[in-house]
Formats: structure tokens, sequence, C-alpha cells
């Protein structure tokens, strides 16, 4: 029993501590955005990497996405004779949740693992202690332009992940379902409109579906980078670090997806 | 005469031979630049039980030991890499525990690091790589730093026309020892720590980097601590030496008193050697 008690404390305190460290390396990240040295070279070419790079697999999920939702989705609307109803569906479906979530989560998969499997090389081979004895802080150098990356890449991709998963639907529209273009898109209009406007002219489902993916690329960087900072081990923890890092930003990309959605219905309430 | 003779013997030798060309072993008067005072540090076992060792300039300290000793670990707390759970780890005069993040970088600035296995960064090419520091810490232009670069790489007997372009992944270990030591002097350290230099040699590389060593303290007379298990290559450099026994300095003096000592662990470690 006490040994059990013992495991559960020691657990919690790892867990505890874990956290601090997480929140010490966003907070000194997040202060690298704000203060000098800015590594600007670094920041860009993590754009190119984790935004520009991520882009076939962004535009396949999306088109896929669109696609099947819009198939499903017109078997049941097609027997309650609202098919017109599909460009709403699968615009607000793409807008609020599934660009956002699934986009992030093809990021997680393949920029996160990225950023963990680099960093973790890097600190395994002393890449890292190299770089700090030179007076080079590497949370600035390393995590702060991936978290700057993230932050702004994320939303982009997160627009053309819904704009190519609505033209999915599109396609499958007119050549499964034979509904007009014209429909579906007069009912992708209109998704927006009824979801409401915020601040005088922003459909509000725009300000939710942008508002995740700036979370998400912070929660992808961080988590990517946390865990590749942490690698020890030699290449087999390298592997653990990516695997732990993928798991845990899915994990922690839906957990936030819920908690979002649940504040920006109280800020931002839709109209009755 | 006896396998134990011969290798003292031999050892004898190197220090005959070596000790000419070797700055005045011990310099006495000067300052001391890393004071290390009673410093214990554990991990999940104790690896330092109360350390007190400094090296004053210019000077090179060899610090020996078997592996596992901490002997790595004192070049960590001498950059706090690593802080010590007790006792005082001084710099260039400055408490290193007490200092400020920034205040560190600072200090870590004007100590060079040659890494055991060189620790290059791989994304980026030789030239890159010893350019690196000058890049970070200093303001200075472009073909100013070139001129250093190549300078440096041919201090290290490396051609900056044959090798700039290289990437560290074409390198072979010696030569990506000789560009670790290019990078580590390239911002004129006062400091120059060495972590097993010539672990994983082959004997003429060994050759090569030791000659690079005694260089930098007879053309620029920079303060050294090597850390190593390679003896023989170790006494050639040293001016003084350190034994880590069990977490404890078991000796400290010259190589030579070091050859004379009658403790029994020190003959068998130099016999196995």
């Amino acid at each position: 029993m006490t040994r059990a008690v013992m495991a559960i404390d020691e657990r919690l305190r790892t867990v505890a501590l874990g956290a601090q460290d997480y929140a010490t390396l966003a907070l000194r990240a997040t202060r690298g955005i704000v203060t000098r040295p800015f590594y600007w070279r670094d920041t860009f070419e993590q754009m190119d990497r984790i935004g520009v790079g991520s882009l076939p697999i962004v535009l396949l999920t999306g088109i896929f996405t669109g696609m099947v939702l819009a198939l499903q989705s017109s078997v049941e609307l097609v027997r309650f004779g609202a098919n017109i109803y599909l460009g709403n569906l699968v615009a607000a479906s793409m807008v609020r949740e599934l660009g956002p979530v699934l986009g992030a989560l093809a990021v997680a998969g393949r920029a996160g693992s990225g950023i963990a499997a680099e960093l973790g090389a890097m600190r395994v081979t002393e890449q890292i202690d190299a770089m700090e004895t030179m007076g080079t802080d590497p949370i600035r150098k390393l995590v702060t332009p991936r978290l700057v990356a993230g932050l702004v890449m994320l939303p982009m991709l997160t627009i053309v992940m819904d704009v190519i998963g609505i033209l999915g639907g599109l396609l499958v529209s007119v050549m499964r379902v034979q509904l007009g273009a014209d429909v579906y898109l007069r009912g992708v209009w209109s998704a927006f409109a009824v979801s409401g406007i915020t601040f005088g002219i922003v459909p509000r489902d725009f300000v939710s579906g942008l508002l995740k993916p700036i979370v998400f690329g912070g929660i992808i960087t961080l988590t990517g980078s946390y865990y590749g900072l942490r690698a020890g081990g030699g290449t087999e923890g390298v592997g653990r670090a990516t695997t732990r890092a993928v798991v845990a930003s899915s994990m922690a990309i839906f957990a936030s997806d819920y908690f979002i959605t649940q504040l920006l219905l109280v800020l931002l309430p839709p109209p009755r | 005469m006896s396998r134990a003779e011969e290798h003292a013997r031999a050892i004898r030798e190197t220090l005959r031979r070596d000790t000419r060309g070797r700055p005045a072993s011990l310099v006495l008067n000067a300052p001391k630049i890393v004071e290390l005072c009673d410093v214990w540090l554990s991990f999940e076992t104790p690896v330092l039980r109360g350390v007190d060792l400094w090296a004053r300039e210019g000077e090179t300290l060899l610090v020996v030991g078997e592996s596992g000793t901490g002997k790595s670990t004192l070049l960590k707390l001498i950059l706090r890499l690593l802080t010590p759970d007790r006792g005082t780890v001084r710099v260039f005069g400055m408490e290193m525990p007490r200092l400020s993040f920034e205040q560190v970088l600072a200090v870590r600035r004007r100590i060079g690091m040659v890494f055991q296995y060189a620790a290059l960064f791989d994304s980026l090419t030789v030239y890159e790589n010893v350019a690196y520091p000058l890049r970070e810490n200093t303001k200075l232009l472009e073909p100013d730093i070139r001129h250093i670069v190549r300078e440096r790489l041919r201090f290290v007997d490396m051609n900056p026309d044959v090798v700039s372009n290289l990437l560290p992944g074409e390198l072979s270990g010696g030569m990506r020892k000789r560009v670790g030591i290019a990078r580590a002097i390239a911002t004129d350290p006062e400091l120059i720590l060495y972590d097993e230099p010539t672990a994983g040699l082959d004997p003429l590389a060994v050759n090569t980097i030791t000659r690079l060593i005694r260089k930098l303290q007879v053309e620029l007379g920079v303060t050294s601590i090597v850390v190593t298990h390679d003896l023989r290559a170790g006494f050639r450099i040293a001016s003084r030496v350190a034994m880590l026994r069990n977490g404890r300095i078991l000796f400290d003096g010259s190589p030579e008193d070091m050859v004379a000592a009658s403790d029994p662990y020190i003959e068998a470690f130099l016999r196995a050697s």
C-alpha cells in the first residue's frame, strides 16, 4: 500500500516538474519573440520548413476531408430532401473544426516530429551543449524561431485547408450528388452569415477557425522542442522523444480544441 | 625487464622528451582562472565528493581518472551546464552558480570548448561552424570573419580552400576534432576546455591533436584544462596533473611527481596506460 502511494507520489511529482519545465520553456521562448537578439534567418527557414513543407500533406488532408464529408452528409441529407444544405454543412464543419484540428494533426505528425527529432539529435550529439558554451541561448536560437513559425504558419495552412476542403466538397456535390455549384456555394456563404459577425465585419466562424490554429501552432512547436531538448540515451532516446512529441501534441490539440470552443461560445455567443 | 618497468620507462621517456618546449611547468604566481572549492554533486549516486581544484593562468591542467569518475562533469560545472549541490565554482573570479543566465553566457564567450566528438553543427559547413562564434558574439563584418576562419583553419593544419565547404559528415574523426579546435579558438578564448581530445583517434591523429594543443600553449599562452584517460598523450601537454578517484582528487601535482608517486592505485593506473 505504502509502496503504491509512494509510486503515485513520485509520478505526480514527475508530472508537476515536467509541467513546470514546459511552462518555463514556453515563457522563455515567448520572451525571445519580444527581446533581442532575433534570429530572423532561422525564423524564415522554419516558416519555410513548417509552412511550405507541410503544404502537400495539408492539401491532401483537406481535399479528402471535404470530399468524404460531402459524400457522407449527402447520404443523410438526401433522405430528408435537404441536400441544398450540403454547402452549409461542409463549410461550417471545415472552418469550425475539421480544418483547424485535422490540419494541426497533420502538421504535428510531420513538423512536430521533425522538430523533436532534429533537436533530440542535436542534444545527444552535444551540439546544444556546444551552442551554450559559445554563449548562445539555445531556446532563443532554436525554439523561438520554431514557435514564431508555428504561430504564423498554422493559421495560413488552416485557411488553405478550409478552402481546399470546401472545394473538395464542391467537387463531390457537382459530380456525385448532382447539386449545382451555385447552390453549394450559396450554402457555403450562408453558413458564415448565419454564424454571426464579430467585430462588425469578421464572420464569427473565422475568428474561432483562426484562433484555434494559433494555439495549435504553439502547442506543436513547443511540445516538439520540449521533448527534443530533453532527449537522452542516443538514437533510441531520439526515437522516444519523437513519438512522445507527436502523441502529446495530438492529445493537447484535442483537449485545447474543446476548451477554446467552450470559451468562444461564452465570449462570442452565436446569434439566436 | 618486467612489463610494469617497461611502461614506467616509456612514460619517463615521454616526459623527458616533451619537457623541452613546454612552457614553465607551474606558473606559481599567476592568478587562478578556475577554482573549484569543496564541490559536491550527485545524480542518482554521488559523483563528486568535496573536490578542490584550480587552474592558474597559462598552465595546462590534465584531469585524469577512470571512466565515470566525473571528469567531464567538472568541465560542465565550469561552464555551468551543471550546478553543484554544494561548494563553489569560480571562473575568472566570478562565482558561476550565482550569475544570471545572461552573465553566464558572457563568461562562456571567454571560454573555448573542444568536445569529445567535436559536436560540430551537422547542418553547417566547416566554414560556417568555425564562423559561428564570431557571428554570434562579435560585430565583425563578413570579410574579417572570412579572414579569421581561414587563419584558424590553417592553424589546425587544414587547407581552407579544400575543407571550407565540406559538411561535418564528410570529415574523418581527426579532421572533425581539428575543426572543433579551430571553432574553439575562433574568438581567442582565455581558457580552453578539452573533453577527451584524443579519444577514438588513430596514433597519427593523436600526435596531430597533442601537437596542436601544445602549439596553442606556446604560441597563444592559453590556459587549458584537458580531461582524458589517455595518459601518454596527456603527459605530452600537461604542466600539472590532477587525478580523480571516487569523486575526490587523489593526486594533484606535476607529471614527474605522478610518475614517481608510490600510491598503488596511481602505479596501477600508469601501468595500464
